[in-house]
């Protein structure tokens, strides 16, 4: 497609000559760098709630972030009315943060290179209010079906679709078109006058509707939020202390994403305040471990065909057999590293500076059978599904939240438990990783990273994998 | 900035809001309300004393919820827009519209009784006009001397993530169909700093954040430094300690953390889903008497303070807990009459969409114990001072979060501790709080004094 075609030129008129002004006005005093990031960001949800369609929601958000970087100064405005003269207002406000003479904007532009991972079959906006509706129903429908112990269900589904345009002031030019969709159902169940119990299931990715007729269906997310809850109706009390504990594929692998991923994020190695700083070479994992961040797969949630900053996504290599590799760079932190960008770029809207994100992040598969690794563990915890995790990336502790576990006891999984915090500490957590599986699997979909107050959507994976000794923090002690 | 907060504004902002509800009503809606919100950002960070980013913009948006159908028969449909213009507007009624047609009719669903509209009177605070005064270089110089002050403290501090400081000033306007119309303006500022600390080879960070609605309300610089170092400081070296059964104590900032747990037990939407540990409690003895909770949205220049919730109805305080028993839920409209209750103020949206519930100030009343006399009662027991991860399961009370803090020995603070999680169960957890603290400061919308409860596991190695 050309400039001319693109959403913004169609939509708004602007044209290259105007992007090559709004550049010049913000280098207007100096400074290395600068950018523009346009973005239109079109959104709807509709959610079933007590058997009865309850919300419907849509809506659209504009503008534009203008960024100028001088040395390591970062100056950022931004103008929703995207008429020229608010444009150049922002320019000249993000100006202020270099102080000399007028730096120099590249003549004409080079359209990025860049994948194409998420063909739409259709625009969110052309499949009809009926089917959505429809889909949420579904999934009502086949969560009550699934046990009558099955109480209340909310079923949501939401679609967006944003238009980017960065421009930048060394020439390059990018757009692109970024479909999101994701279904998700939570389920109470009661067993008698028991407490209620909770189950969740969501998934989607950089799809639209179609997924959820053809490939993801709204019973397959009813049937494992219900499931969920079940397994919980006879939960016992999570063991305390340290333990062997084996994961599960796919969603698991948020541990990667706190244990390793934010930790080699550039910028905090770059200020040198990551527990990871300064060890590139060194081994901060088990030689099973290899762990990539790959914003390059076909229609993941944390897939993007170019970054926020206007660059290609890579497939990045973090640790290499145990090694640690590389980190994952922005524009700011690869300058002044003196590297490249990994195309990690990212920034969840136009009212957001940029800064080095994962994209999807996932371990390799290794050899072993998945059963195998369970029956050589004699007592120890196996975890299912996680919530949600943190970590504090300079003293490298980091937490995840199982909410579906069982107890292993004599290589077997035996009884599940209720839901609880596992901590560890990054450098460390992945040296005791003893097994990994042949099983690689991606998660569903539901991830959202939050970092300095930005959002932005990932994905993670992971095979069985056994680590020898982690904290488990139930209350049985 | 001045010209974007005048009294012209206001009123403009107001017609819009009163205009999109009048075209809802005109395209067949029997009922609408309409929220606007408006604000202005400034955002300085420095780091190793030279300034590192500077952020300046504004922003706005608009959003609509439209009823159509008998009152008690009603559904409902939402639609925002940042384009305020003529067309946008209309354009966002119609989408609202069009939505409303494929809900469900909800007998619950409609906008609160006329009779409970209203707002509160007197200068509440919100808005401080100093905060036009502060300069740029005055807002880069607290963020320099925060730093400075936490670089400067001790030899083992030569490294830090930087400093902040904050600013926003913002408007919220909305109007509903029953002829509410109310507009408010809020300032606040903010200075944090994130230091870190090194000794041999291990890394600990921690931080300090003071915020005002204007700058007289804030800490010193160097005072929020030094804060912010010692805390980094004391974390140095830390152990993992055994799994065992101890009393653990919260001071305010990891209690507010528990409280917000506590919030989401009480919140209504919770009670009447039957998602929440304390569903069918009302007027039971739920927690031990020394905890009275109370959210109240009409303290001026609080964080938690509105003169109307996001309905329309009045701010008001409402007695949560009080000295053990259940006394009332937090409520909007929507929730009081799926309960049969009254709402009590506590509606809360972005600017679109269904009214969710949400905090005014909801805070834990001070108890009469200093944290050091409350310490001194401990002999053997966990000093949360930070919460990682996890929390509470606000369906069944259970509570498991990752930790760091500081080791109880017969009664003093001793070694940092690191890696472990505390766990319980919330239904036990406010059974067991002992003592509440003297020390009760509204840092933000939620706040806690330091807590002592009886008995958590541990679990480390």
């Amino acid at each position: 497609m050309s400039f001319n075609q693109s959403f913004f030129a169609a939509r708004f008129g602007i044209t290259e000559h105007d992007l090559e002004s709004y550049l010049s006005e913000a280098l207007s005093a100096g400074g290395d760098y600068a950018d523009l990031y346009f973005e239109y960001l079109a959104t709807s949800s509709i959610g079933v709630d007590e058997e009865i369609v309850k919300s419907a929601t849509e809506g659209v958000t504009m503008g534009v972030g203008v960024r100028v970087l001088a040395g390591e100064r970062t100056g950022y405005a931004y103008s929703d009315d995207l008429s020229p003269g608010k444009i150049r207002k922002a320019a000249r406000v993000a100006a202020l943060i270099a102080k000399g003479p007028a730096s120099v904007v590249k003549s004409g532009f080079e359209q990025s290179q860049q994948h194409n991972l998420y063909p739409m079959l259709h625009a969110p906006n052309e499949m009809g209010l009926a089917e959505r509706v429809d889909l949420v129903k579904r999934a009502d429908l086949a969560a009550r079906a699934y046990d009558p112990r099955v109480f209340q269900v909310q079923a949501t589904y939401a679609d967006s679709l944003r238009n980017v345009l960065v421009a930048t002031s060394d020439g390059r030019l990018s757009f692109d078109r970024q479909p999101m969709a994701r279904m998700s159902v939570m389920v109470l169940a009661r067993q008698g006058e028991g407490s209620p119990q909770h189950g969740y299931s969501g998934g989607g990715g950089r799809v639209t509707l179609d997924f959820f007729l053809n490939q993801k269906t709204p019973e397959h997310f009813a049937r494992e939020a219900a499931r969920q809850a079940m397994v919980q109706l006879d939960a016992g009390d999570a063991p305390a202390g340290e333990m062997p504990v084996v994961l599960g594929p796919g969603w698991p692998g948020i541990l990667l994403h706190e244990a390793v991923g934010h930790g080699l994020e550039a910028d905090f190695n770059r200020k040198g305040t990551s527990a990871f700083s300064g060890r590139i070479g060194q081994e901060v994992a088990s030689p099973l471990c290899t762990v990539i961040d790959d914003g390059t797969i076909g229609s993941r949630r944390g897939s993007l065909n170019v970054d926020d900053e206007g660059m290609p996504t890579q497939k990045n290599i973090l640790i290499e057999n145990g090694v640690l590799r590389g980190y994952l760079q922005d524009k700011l932190s690869s300058r002044l590293m003196k590297t490249a960008s990994s195309g990690s770029g990212r920034r969840e809207s136009y009212q957001h500076i940029p800064m080095p994100r994962m994209t999807n992040t996932y371990m390799l598969a290794g050899d072993s059978d998945p059963a195998d690794i369970v029956r050589s563990v004699s007592k120890g915890l196996y975890c299912a599904t996680f919530s949600g995790g943190q970590v504090d990336i300079t003293s490298g502790n980091f937490v995840f939240s199982a909410t579906e576990s069982y107890l292993i006891e004599d290589g077997k999984i035996t009884r599940p438990v209720r839901g609880a915090s596992l901590i560890g500490n990054g450098p460390e957590a992945l040296k005791y990783v003893s097994m990994v599986g042949h099983d690689l699997k991606l998660d569903e979909g539901i991830g959202t990273c939050g970092k300095e107050g930005q959002s932005v959507p990932v994905g993670v994976g992971i095979p069985t994998v056994k680590i020898d000794r982690m904290t488990v923090g139930g209350t049985a002690a | 900035m001045q010209d974007r907060m005048s009294p012209a504004q206001e009123s403009t902002l107001e017609q819009i809001a009163a205009d999109a509800v009048e075209q809802a009503l005109a395209g067949g809606a029997s009922g609408a309300e309409c929220t606007i919100s408006e604000g202005e950002e400034f955002s300085v960070g420095v780091r190793m004393r030279e300034i590192e980013n500077l952020k300046e913009a504004g922003s706005r948006g608009a959003g609509i919820r439209v009823l159509i159908g008998e009152p008690g028969a009603q559904r409902g449909g939402s639609s925002y827009t940042s384009d305020l213009s003529p067309e946008g507007i209309q354009k966002m009624v119609k989408a609202a519209l069009e939505l409303a047609k494929i809900t469900s009719v909800d007998p619950f669903t409609g906008l609160p009784e006329p009779a409970e509209l209203g707002k509160l009177e007197g200068d509440l605070r919100l808005y401080d006009e100093a905060i036009e005064d502060m300069t740029t270089e005055w807002k880069i110089d607290q963020a320099l001397r925060a730093e400075k002050a936490a670089l400067d403290f001790d030899p083992r501090i030569q490294l830090s993530e930087g400093a902040s400081f904050d600013s926003h000033v913002g408007r919220r306007v909305f109007a509903n169909s029953l002829g509410f119309t109310g507009s408010y303006q809020t300032s606040s500022c903010s200075l944090s700093v994130v230091p870190v600390a090194r000794q041999d080879g291990a890394m600990e960070r921690d931080y300090w954040h003071t915020a005002a609605r204007s700058a007289a309300g804030l800490e010193s610089p160097e005072s929020v430094g030094r804060i912010a170092a010692e805390r980094a400081l004391r974390r140095l070296n830390a152990r993992k300690v055994a799994t065992q059964k101890v009393p653990v104590i919260f001071e305010p900032r990891t209690a507010r953390q528990f409280l917000g747990d506590i919030f989401d037990a009480v919140n209504g939407s919770s009670i009447y889903r039957h998602a929440s540990f304390l569903a069918g409690k009302l007027g039971d003895k739920i927690a031990c008497d020394a905890l009275t909770v109370v959210d109240d949205a009409t303290i001026p220049g609080l964080f938690g303070t509105t003169p109307f919730d996001d309905e329309g109805a009045p701010s008001r305080r409402t007695v949560v807990i009080e000295r053990g028993v259940l006394k009332s839920y937090l409520l909007n409209s929507y929730s009081a009459r799926k309960l049969n209750l009254k709402t009590t103020g506590n509606a809360s949206r972005g600017i679109t969409g269904n009214a969710g519930i949400g905090p005014g100030n909801f805070f834990i009343e001070a108890g009469a114990l200093s944290p050091e006399q409350i310490i001194a009662g401990v002999p053997n027991g966990l000093y949360v001072t930070e919460l990682i991860g996890g929390g509470g399961n606000t369906v069944t009370g259970d509570y498991s979060s990752g930790a760091a803090g500081l080791w109880i020995e017969n009664g003093k603070l001793t070694y940092p501790v690191s890696e472990i999680t505390i766990a319980g169960n919330m239904r036990q957890m406010l059974q067991q709080i002992d003592q509440v603290g003297s020390d009760l400061e509204f840092r933000g919308a939620v706040a806690a004094p330091t807590l002592l409860i009886r008995e958590m596991t541990i679990s480390g190695q």
